[in-house]
Formats: structure tokens, sequence, C-alpha cells
């Protein structure tokens, strides 16, 4: 039996989890159009890796989904409701969209701890608390419990990283965006990252991830989404895509990734 | 050097306006300038227009001027009398002067602080659902705080200078106090600016070693 459909089955634990769709999404950067018709969807629960060559707007199409990015054309719907343009009402859909970014973007004045308190007590006026002691089970949870009442840059790369992906859990997310979490770390790191994310895949979060790691997209993945030059070019279960890829340009890229 | 001795009560005088003036207007011009600085970097349009033309019109004017304008325009609309705490009405209207013209240049201040925090700083608040206004309080403008404080000091130092001009508008301050001395004791001239310049110099002194000590505190804490 096919282990994506599997995966979906057994992800019943959660009760947040949110379905993403995008509708014929276009954005120009000036004259370059880095992202085509984009039609995407991600049911809850799914986790959706989208990989292609640098350039290809997969880190674009990861920053609109919670609006760090416009969009010139098109809609984005998460749970059915479009993104608000501005203001109040798209805080509060950010707040239920983690992101994790490629530079870990930890509040570099902050402890660990606070980091991750920041967001659930000034946005969602949890107790204060109440926060921390969330905040010590998600940081033992992904494995820096330890590092809780230190600075950011005292921490490693992938230590920061894992306390990112805390403090977006925090904040009780539907849906998960990781941007290239592992781009910007020392390879014995990477691991300890991509554990905790298999372990988020595995506990049924809908995750939306650009990255390189074809590991983590053959474990944890439900989807592969292959992006070239602004357009979706193909999308199909890691199995089928690794070992037999359609497009000539998926063919390629894989061809210079896979090699070595 | 016996005309300072023996004026010595007239000239504590000046100088505890004077240090009255900087206090006042250093703390007003700082929360203004701050609230600027925020207009300034604004996603609405409006506000930062308003940003840039308070900054463009404020910080071009020259500052006998706006205390003058300032002592002139506030009787107009009712505000005859706004002593503060036993200082005099010209003394308000002095430190009002000051302060608008000094949060033209905090703002400034504030703003490159503002443009030196990586924008990843920004993307990660808005990210876990923060407002702008939260976003620039939690995260960005603490982390400004630190890049701002060197040219802050200069800020400061030139408004410790600066409440010299209150002088034009009648305010006895501690300038004030050295005009009117050298024109009694013509014969001390030099003794008499000397000692009102070192005054001058002793509260830039430790005004700045102030600033340098929070400057280190707040290097600490990260």
């Amino acid at each position: 039996m096919d282990k994506a459909a599997t995966d979906v089955a057994t992800k019943q634990d959660g009760a947040r989890h949110g379905a993403v769709q995008l509708d014929d999404v276009n954005k120009w950067f000036g004259e370059l159009h880095v992202l085509q018709d984009i039609n995407l969807t991600v049911g809850p629960g799914e986790v959706v890796v989208v990989i292609g060559p640098s350039g290809s707007g997969k880190s674009t199409l990861c920053r609109a989904i919670n609006r760090l990015e416009t969009i010139d054309r098109g809609t984005i719907t998460l749970d059915g409701t479009p993104l608000p343009a501005e203001g109040k009402a798209l805080a509060k859909l950010r707040a239920d969209v983690g992101m994790v970014f490629q530079s870990f973007n930890l509040f570099a004045h902050k402890t660990v701890l606070d980091n991750v308190t920041l967001g659930p007590t000034k946005v969602r006026g949890t107790d204060a608390s109440q926060a921390r002691e969330r905040a010590r089970e998600l940081l033992d949870r992904v494995g820096v419990g330890d590092q809780a009442d230190k600075y950011p840059a005292q921490l490693s790369g992938g230590q920061q990283q894992r306390v990112a992906i805390a403090r977006a859990l925090a904040m009780e997310p539907k849906v998960m965006l990781f941007d290239e979490p592992t781009s910007a770390l020392d390879p014995e790191m990477i691991k300890e990252v991509l554990d905790v994310m298999v372990d988020l895949a595995a506990g049924g979060m809908t995750m939306i991830v650009v990255t390189h790691e074809m590991g983590f997209a053959r474990t944890a993945a439900n989807r592969v989404v292959f992006m070239s030059d602004g357009q979706v070019v193909e999308e199909n279960t890691p199995d089928q895509f690794f070992t037999n890829p359609q497009s000539d340009r998926a063919k390629d890229f894989l061809g210079k990734i896979l090699r070595h | 050097m016996d005309t300072l001795v023996e004026n010595r009560a007239e000239i504590w005088e000046g100088f505890r306006l004077t240090l009255w003036m900087l206090l006042v207007s250093g703390i007003l011009a700082t929360v203004l300038g701050t609230v600027l600085a925020s207009f300034r970097v604004s996603p609405v349009g409006s506000l930062r227009a308003i940003g840039t033309s308070y900054v463009n019109v404020f910080r071009n004017t020259p500052l006998v001027i706006i205390l003058v304008l300032s002592a002139a325009f506030w009787p107009t609309v009712g505000l005859n009398s706004i002593g503060v705490l036993g200082y005099s009405t010209f003394v308000t209207f002095a430190v009002l002067g000051l302060s608008v013209y000094t949060a033209a240049f905090v703002c400034e201040a504030v703003r490159s602080g503002i443009n030196s925090v990586a924008t990843g700083q920004a993307e990660a608040a808005r990210s876990v659902g923060m407002t702008f206004t939260q976003s620039l309080r939690l995260v960005i403008l603490p982390q400004a705080l630190r890049a701002v404080i060197p040219p802050l000091t200069s800020i400061y130092i030139a408004l410790a200078k600066n409440t010299s001009v209150a002088a034009i508008v009648g305010v006895p301050e501690a300038a004030y106090v050295m005009r009117r001395l050298s024109n009694k004791f013509t014969s001390d001239v030099y003794a008499i600016f000397l000692g009102i310049a070192l005054g001058y110099v002793i509260i830039v002194l430790v005004l700045s070693g102030l600033l340098q000590l929070a400057e280190r505190r707040l290097a600490v804490a990260r």
C-alpha cells in the first residue's frame, strides 16, 4: 500500500488541521513573472513538499500563503476564508499560520523562553504563567528545554531553528509553513531539525515545506510539488516523483541533485 | 573670579532652568520623535506623509524662529498662563519649542535605528500574528534603541546647548545670566564667559556619561 495514504489515514489526533487552497495565483516582481497561474490544494493534515531549482518561485509561494508577499492576481484561502488584505484581520490569520524561516529570525533581544511566550501572551492574550508552562513543554518536545534562559545568539543554528519551530507551535497554528528550514544549517544539525519536522508531520499537522531535503520528502511528504520558472510543473506522490518523474524539467533537476 | 562667586545664586538659578528645560524637552522630544519615526515607517501612507512633513518643517527651521513663534502662538489659542511647577509661562513656551524642534532630529535617529534591525525580525513578528504597532513596540524598537543611543547622545548634547537660545524669549537661563552679568561687570567678562561655559561642559559630560552607561547596559542584555 502507498505510504502516503497510510500517513493520511493515521493523522487523526489534533483538532486544528487547516486546509490551504491557491487558485490562479499570479505575482510579478517588476517584469519577472515569479508565480504563474499557481493552483494548489493542501488538505487538512497533509504534508506537501515544494521543491525546485533556486529562483523557481517556491519561497515566494510559501511566503504568499501568510501574505509576507502580496499577490497580484488570484486567491489564497485558508479553511475556505480568503486571506485578508491587511490590518487586524490579517494579523489574526497569521496567528493561525506558523512560519519557519531559513534564517530562524528569533527575536534577538528576548530569551529562548520569551521568544516562545511572546506570541501567545501578546497576540492570544494567554496568561503569562500558562504560556510559560506551555512553552517549556514545547521546548522539551523539540529538545532544547535546557536552553530556555539563553539568548538566541548563544545557540547553535540547529537549536535556534528548533526554538523557531516551538515559537510557531506555541500559537497552535492550523498550518505550518517552512521556508527552506535547513538551508542555513551545518550538515550535522540538519537531522535534528528534520526529526522534529517528521514528528510534526506524523502528528497530523498541515505542512507546506519548501526544501532541498529529498530524504524528508520521501519519509514525511504526502505529495511533492515541483516548481520551475514560477510554474507548478509536476505534482505527485514522493515515490512516483522520485522514481518516475514525468516532465523533462523534473528529470533534469533530479538528475542533478540525486547524482551524489 | 570674584564676580562668579558673588553672583553664584543667580548663576545657579540660571543653570537650574537650563537643566529643567533640558530634562523636560528631552523627554518630550524623545516621545514625540519616536511616535513620528513609527509614522515614517508605517504602512499607512497618510501617517508617513505627516511624519515626513513634520521633519521637513521643523528640522529645516532655525530654532530661534521656532521659539519666537512658540511664544507668540500659544497665547493665541488661549494658553496665556501655562507655568509648570513654579516655572514661568515663558519657560513652558521655550520647552515646547525646543521639544518640537528636537523631535524632528530624534525621529530621524530612531528611524535609522529601526532600519538597522534585520527585516526578518519584523517578518517573524508579523508571522506570529502581531499587528504593526505590536511588532514595532515589542520587537523592533527595543532592538533599534541600542543602535540609536550614540546618535541620540549627540542630539541631547545639541539640545543642552540649544536651551541657551531660550534667552531670546526672556527665559533667565544660564546664557541669559551670562549676558546680564557680562554687561554689568564689564571688567570680568572673560571669567564670566569661561565660568558659564564650564557649567555647560559639566552638564554635557554628565549627560553623555549616563548615556554611555545605558548603552553598555543594553549591550549586555543580548
